[in-house]
């Protein structure tokens, strides 16, 4: 069992993964010497050559359409998207082409390409470069989208993606790069698209993903104090939903909050409500709430500890959805 | 200002001919002949194709911007580094590159910047003060882009350039003669919107001029990693003129695009300008440039520096003595100060500013979560 932190496993997973498959390269801009902006990638290039980590010319829709090429040959291409609001010039080829060639191909193809993008906010950058648009992914049929939370899942879960035959949309929480934590790089690793209970508790399920499990864990940490138990699931996978997993937790508090920072409108949170509140209509003892971003574009880095939802957020709709 | 070109009509490219645009390249095969009006040496040449004749007011002028540019620079710099800023992308090095083509622009043409065109926005009259609410945080902009046609900084990479085409293509359609200035770097040039934007300003012969400064660097990958032809032979295979000239010179930058903008405004079409420069100090405050480049290659550029260059110059031809150095001096640790104390006071934003401008309209879901978010604000506050 080793300490470290999320970019740390992140480095590990990517090393692991290309000692192990020599089809993996990476690609993608100033990966290389600089070790990407997050450093990542840090050191990669020096122990595996410049044909096998790849820093690639200044274009996003470059990087993904020459990598779904590279995967037609059979490679497997891990590509890095260096923000979150710099994917969008390559959304066309992912939207248009990464997500569908499968199944125009009758299945006789398969796209093997995880699209890592350090996403949402909480580290005072300027504009795009905090955003959540996951919800703009999941929402694409042929693409798997996940985010993990801490190092031990970064570590798994980004060397399943690249395990993984279909396009993996891999979202890293960027503002938790440093957050250290326990990995067992020997342990039988959880399924990529399970959902995980990260905290047992009795009267209300509140569910997250990427940044948001630890602000989750702070609120049922600060509950208990109040005497109320809060049980905490890390969602994990965005595409699948683990929603038996989830209607489980439910099935047990009988109340859900959602909590992600994307905004809110047309969002996760609407999905996993939906959801839910088919499979448990009859046991909720709250309608299922949501806590988020707004429909406003992300503030700047002034506004955003105000825009981001945070402990108190998270415990005020707890409260409204105790109090129903 | 007067500059005289005699590059103001544009010869039609040629495929495969030695000369675009007004430069030549060398027979031996190596670096294409840079447009050079003042060498790193502060000697005057002439250029067959571009010339440029200011008088010792106007040659004072650009100097002074240039010192103001780089002491505001520096300022943003420092102020970055007391956590007044949490970014900032520092102009060092391209001083000329900007001024020479900000001051190569008429009131009634429209720049479009990326992200580091201090300078420019000094020669348009933009509150240095203004350039810096992004960076503090308290705004996604900062000044009314339409107020000294300054449009806002963007920061995805080469978007600007078909806004600038499109714009000029507006400009056309009006029937005016103002013209389009797009900048954007070298690792821009990359960018699949850059190639339409070139696609589309041939098709429709827009008047813009494509200024690409090449400060050889994308972060940490050199201007190799983008092209296999120097930048400015780009414009060749979309039939436009494309010309390389010595960013780090403030006369030949400014007779390159005086004589591009008027190739635009007189119905040419676009011109592509790449202007040779250098980044001197990092990418930005938070990129560490140690980690992929040589500090050897700085010292390279370091005795090119266009401000000492042109000081040379003003110097030897007696046009700048040491009273009016100390003057500009004065005006620059001014300027510094000022630059300091507004920013120290920058207000933060109101919280409600999140909901503010979302829509022109307005948008009944933004009003309903604002009414909620301010419901839950004043139950917080009140003791919640
Ligand atoms: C679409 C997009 N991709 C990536 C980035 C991140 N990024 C910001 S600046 C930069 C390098 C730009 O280099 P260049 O175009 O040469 O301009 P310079 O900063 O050197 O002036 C990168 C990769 C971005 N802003 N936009």
């Amino acid at each position: 069992m080793a300490t470290m932190t999320i970019a740390k496993a992140l480095n590990e997973a990517l090393r692991k993964a290309l000692e192990t498959d020599p089809k993996v390269l990476l690609m993608g801009e100033d990966i290389g010497k600089l070790g990407g902006v997050f450093r990542i990638t840090d050191g990669l290039q020096k122990d595996f050559g410049e044909g096998r980590v790849i820093d690639t010319p200044l274009a996003e829709s470059g990087i993904v359409g020459t990598a779904i090429g590279l995967a037609l040959r059979g490679y497997r291409p891990v590509v890095e998207i260096q923000f979150d609001g710099f994917v969008f010039p390559a959304y066309d080829q992912i939207v248009t082409q990464l997500a569908k060639m499968h199944a125009r191909a009758l299945g006789k193809i398969k796209l093997p390409v995880v699209i890592r993008i350090p996403y949402a906010g909480g580290i005072g950058a300027v504009e795009h470069h905090s955003e959540s648009p996951e919800a703009l992914f999941a929402h694409i049929a042929g693409l798997k989208v996940v985010s993990p939370a801490t190092p031990q899942d970064a570590y798994w879960m980004l060397q399943q993606a690249i395990d993984c035959d279909d396009p993996v949309i891999f979202f890293e929480p960027k503002r938790r790069y440093w957050d250290k934590g326990e990995v067992a790089v020997d342990a039988i690793p959880h399924p990529l698209h399970a959902a995980r209970t990260v905290r047992e508790g009795t009267d209300l399920t509140l569910v997250a993903y990427g940044p948001m499990v630890k602000v989750c864990l702070e609120a049922a940490a600060a509950a208990a104090e109040e005497g109320r138990s809060l049980e905490v699931v890390d969602l994990r996978s965005l595409s699948p939903v683990d929603f038996d997993t989830l209607q489980a937790s439910v099935e047990r508090t009988g109340r859900l909050v959602v909590v992600h920072e994307a905004p809110v409108f047309v969002g996760m949170g609407a999905e996993i409500a939906a959801r839910i509140t088919e499979r448990c209509f009859y046991l909720l003892q709250a309608p299922v709430l949501r806590v988020g971003g707004f429909h406003a574009p992300y503030p700047p880095a002034r506004l955003e500890e105000e825009y981001l939802p945070g402990l108190d957020r998270v415990l005020d709709a707890v409260d409204r959805a105790l109090a129903y | 200002m007067s500059v005289k070109s005699t590059a103001a009509k544009p010869r039609t490219p040629r495929a495969g001919a030695g000369t675009r645009g007004g430069v030549k390249r060398r027979g031996s095969g190596g670096e294409p002949e840079l447009v050079q009006l003042l060498t790193p040496e502060g000697e005057r040449v002439q250029h067959s194709d571009y010339s440029i004749d200011l008088s010792p007011d106007e040659l004072r002028g650009l100097y002074r911007d240039m010192v103001l540019t780089r002491r505001f620079d520096a300022e943003a710099t420092s102020l970055q580094r007391q956590g007044e800023l949490g970014l900032w992308a520092s102009l060092l090095g391209q001083e000329a590159a900007q001024i020479g083509s900000g001051r190569a622009t008429r009131p009634d043409d429209y720049v479009f910047p990326t992200y580091r065109e201090h300078g420019v926005a000094w020669c348009r009259g933009v509150d240095p003060a203004n350039l810096l609410g992004m960076f503090r945080g308290v705004n996604h902009g900062g000044w009314d882009p339409n107020e000294n046609n300054f449009h806002l900084y963007t920061i995805v990479i080469g978007s600007q350039t078909l806004h600038a085409t499109g714009y000029a293509m507006g400009c056309a359609k009006d029937g005016t003669d103002s013209a389009v200035i797009a900048y954007f770097g070298d690792g821009a040039s990359s960018q699949g919107d850059v190639a339409e934007a070139f696609t589309f300003a041939a098709v429709y012969n827009a008047p813009v001029v494509f200024f690409c400064q090449n400060n050889q660097w994308a972060i940490s990958e050199p201007t190799e990693k983008q092209s296999r032809v120097p930048i400015y032979r780009r414009s060749e295979g979309y039939g436009f003129p494309g010309v390389r000239v010595d960013g780090n010179d403030v006369l030949a930058v400014l007779a390159v695009t005086k004589a591009a903008l008027e190739h635009a405004r007189s119905g040419q079409g676009p011109m592509l300008v790449e202007a040779f420069t250098y980044r001197m100090g990092a990418h930005t405050t938070s990129d560490d440039p140690t980690r992929y480049r040589l500090d050897e290659e700085r010292e390279q550029w370091e005795v090119k520096d266009p401000i000492i260059r042109l000081k040379t110059y003003l110097e030897r031809e007696g046009f700048a003595d040491a009273s009016w150095l100390t003057e500009i001096e004065a005006e620059s640790e001014a300027l510094g100060k000022r630059v300091r104390e507004a920013v120290r006071t920058m207000p933060d934003p109101d919280t409600m500013a999140i909901f503010e401008n979302v829509y022109a309209d307005g948008h009944a879901l933004v009003d309903e979560e604002r009414a909620q978010f301010a419901e839950y604000l004043a139950g917080f506050e009140g003791g919640h």
